[in-house]
């Protein structure tokens, strides 16, 4: 994967003079809050004009989704290529042209385990932002126990049948389809007859309903499948589930370990990757001889664990799957933020308790990374089995 | 692969039981053990290849420190292939090439006298290198010397007039007097009282009043590669506890089936590869970017001491009463632990470097 210096080189300025070109001076502000993600999708309405031209140029050069292959949206970069892409968008300070959950989990699905067919039905509105997904994995009995899904979808020959709850929806109210766990044979073993099932939002008998959260924000929704008809089949070779019927716990696995993997960057550029020492230098209480110790011992952690992020990054790209050793990136990630936003909070004193300073929304959500896409829990078992070999 | 080859000598010649059997004899150094490894290139894996070296790099040096650390191998490793050999590199004299040929053939091993508290700190020393004539006179006393009881040569880090100044000087010149620090670890540490020391210009290694040059990035490599054994360290110490936890019962059942210790045990491999990630990452920059690794080699210390000790703690803890014993080996990596930890600077030392280099 390691090119010549000259090749890289050259990629390099041609990123930058395509990126110098094309990114509108609105975008390069470095915003990473919610109210400045571009999540794209058929309801979508662009904050700016410069918002929807940033995405149109970035999904017509395959920008939004750069490793994938360019038949399906994407540009095609190599592991190396993605990381200087990354590295001079945050240069010029760019904000992310797109993201969603079609980008992060049902796309990495779809590569791994859809038909060709599914692939260029699905894959290219995902990366020109025109369709937004939501994925409907827990429900008010399958939280930690994922495996336990009730959402029945019974057999009706052209089409599923589909009833049943989901909740901790993400974005469930403004998603155009939904990728959702489903029984599809209550008799087998509760691993063996689960599919991984595609749903259009707009069918009838689908309805959402959003759940107010401690932050005072909606992220999430309950779900509700009330006899709602799925087509088998969207299409030639375009089956309604991803992989084989009754072996969507494959996939749900194998995006398990994506989710994991985002989840852990994600929460790390929570706090936009800055130094803490810079953030609490600012708010002025680093002379607190605590909170300046405990903030250093956070750097410290944070900045081993970027490098481990980085590592396994490139084990993973080289071909050594990481696997379920990514239960630790999850784990370590979502503590770290954690902590970072404790030590956030505590740095502003009372500047940071009031609602309109925003920093509590950000504190407030971040006690969620360690519960969503698996508990810490969870994650510290799957690694004393499946990596330490203890007996479970 | 380099560590594949260093563990299989390792096993063979320097268990456990190679320490224990040292410590029981009364002794801190095993000769015959570091020409073993000179024959393997190891006193020469820093050494130019024109001295007669095998000039591997710091990586390298930092895998075979970390496999050392597995099984605990006592050696002056750090202090001479590492330190020294790096110190001898900023000088490019024929003096210099001869000292690294030497270290390289294993005739020649080295102490840092550096530290005069208890706690490591190069900017406040204190020993004295007066002008006399075309010399120097140096007195005042080293502690902490780290295998200064049995090596041939020091590097005395002394006070001139403008500053401080490194010098190479012979351990048996007169005016040096050696005592013995029985040390926990079973490691070799002296106290060293120089009473007016002759030396000339030719003992300086560097420049007059200019240590650093060549005193820092040989306190660098010592630190990553320190950091590295600790790396090593944590892993031995907590393959023993997992090995416990996969054999031992209690209520009729393996302990490794309780979620308690799960949970531990697997926090405890999450915080040992987020610490290797750092080792990795402080011997990549020492060997392609030395002018700018202070960072990695500050966080790889203060990682690694965090990450070693939470290992041996965790192993006394998870293996009960056994391992209180001196008759089970999980003392010998606790005792170790505790020694490397404070050896080149501590947890908060080096807390201290990252903090400011991160605008804290």
């Amino acid at each position: 994967m390691v090119q010549d210096a000259d090749d890289i080189t050259r990629f390099r300025a041609d990123i930058r003079a395509w990126l110098d070109a094309n990114c509108p001076q609105e975008m390069r502000d470095g915003a990473v809050d919610e109210d400045s993600i571009c999540w794209g999708g058929k309801n979508w309405n662009f904050t700016s004009e410069a918002q929807k031209t940033w995405l149109e140029r970035c999904a017509a050069a395959g920008y939004t989704v750069p490793t994938w292959p360019k038949e399906y949206g994407g540009a095609g970069l190599n592991r190396d290529q993605e990381k200087i892409f990354y590295e001079e968008l945050a240069h010029i300070n760019a904000r992310r042209p797109l993201q969603s959950f079609g980008i992060w989990m049902l796309g990495p699905a779809l590569l791994h385990f859809g038909t060709d067919a599914q692939k260029l039905h699905f894959l290219p509105p995902i990366a020109r932002g025109e369709i937004r997904w939501c994925q409907g994995y827990s429900e008010p009995g399958a939280g930690s126990d994922l495996a336990s899904v009730q959402t029945r979808a019974e057999d009706k020959g052209d089409h599923w049948l589909v009833n049943g709850q989901k909740v901790w929806t993400s974005y469930a109210d403004k998603a155009d389809w939904i990728f959702a766990l489903l029984r599809t044979d209550k008799d087998a073993p509760k691993h063996k007859g689960i599919s991984f099932v595609l749903i259009d939002m707009e069918s009838e008998g689908v309805s959402t309903r959003p759940i107010r959260l401690i932050s005072g924000a909606s992220p999430f929704c309950e779900t509700f499948f009330d006899n709602v008809k799925v087509p088998k089949s969207y299409g030639a070779e375009i089956p309604a589930q991803v992989g084989e019927v009754n072996r969507g716990w494959d996939v749900a696995k194998y995006l398990l370990t994506h989710e994991r993997e985002m989840i852990s960057g994600s929460a790390m550029l929570a706090g936009s990757g800055r130094s803490l020492g810079a953030i609490l230098s600012e708010s002025g209480h680093l002379d607190d001889p605590i909170l300046r110790a405990d903030a250093m011992r956070a750097e410290i952690d944070e900045l081993a664990f970027g490098l481990t992020l980085e590592r396994y990054k490139d084990q993973s790209e080289s071909g050594q799957g990481t696997g379920d050793a990514s239960a630790m990136l999850k784990y370590v990630g979502t503590e770290l933020n954690k902590a970072r936003q404790e030590l956030i909070m505590s740095g502003a004193g009372s500047d940071a308790l009031e609602w309109d300073d925003g920093r509590a929304p950000l504190w407030l959500r971040s006690k969620a990374n360690s519960i969503e896409g698996g508990t810490s829990e969870v994650m510290l078992s799957i690694l004393s089995r499946r990596v330490l070999g203890l007996p479970g | 692969m380099l560590a594949d080859a260093a563990r299989g000598f390792l096993d063979e010649a320097t268990p456990v039981a190679r320490l224990r059997a040292l410590r029981d004899a009364g002794q801190t150094h095993d000769p015959a053990l570091w020409q073993e490894m000179a024959l393997m290139g190891w006193a020469g894996v820093l050494v130019p290849e024109a001295a007669g070296g095998a000039d591997m790099g710091f990586a390298a040096a930092n895998v075979l420190a970390e496999e050392m650390g597995k099984s605990l191998s006592a050696s002056p490793f750090l202090s001479t292939a590492v330190i020294a050999a790096t110190a001898l590199r900023q000088v490019s004299d024929a003096r210099a090439t001869e000292a690294m040929r030497a270290i390289a053939e294993g005739g020649r091993t080295y102490a840092l006298a550096i530290d005069e508290g208890a706690k490591h700190d190069p900017e406040a020393t204190t020993l004295r290198a007066e002008r006399v004539g075309n010399g120097f006179r140096l007195t005042g006393e080293k502690r902490f010397v780290v295998d200064g009881g049995f090596v041939d040569r020091l590097l005395v880090l002394a006070r001139t007039d403008d500053g401080l100044t490194l010098f190479d000087i012979p351990a048996d010149r007169a005016g040096i007097a050696r005592d013995a620090q029985p040390m926990i670890d079973s490691r070799d540490a002296a106290r060293i009282r120089f009473s007016g020391v002759e030396a000339t210009g030719e003992d300086v290694l560097g420049q007059v009043d200019d240590a650093m040059t060549v005193l820092a990035p040989a306190l660098r490599a010592g630190q990553a590669a320190l950091a590295a054994e600790m790396t090593g360290l944590a892993a031995g110490a907590f393959g023993l506890t997992l090995g416990y936890l996969k054999e031992r019962k209690q209520f009729g059942v393996l302990i490794g089936g309780f979620q308690a210790l799960q949970h531990r045990a697997a926090h405890l491999w999450c915080d040992c590869e987020v610490t290797a990630s750092a080792i990795l990452h402080a011997g990549r920059m020492l060997d392609n970017d030395p002018a700018n690794a202070a960072l990695a080699v500050s966080l790889a210390k203060a990682r690694a001491s965090q990450t070693a000790q939470l290992a041996v703690q965790e192993g006394v803890q998870m293996h009960g009463g056994i391992g209180m014993t001196d008759a089970f080996d999980m003392g010998f990596y606790m005792k170790r632990a505790r020694v490397g930890a404070e050896w080149l600077g501590d947890y908060g030392y080096h807390a201290g470097v990252v903090a400011r280099l991160r605008g804290f």
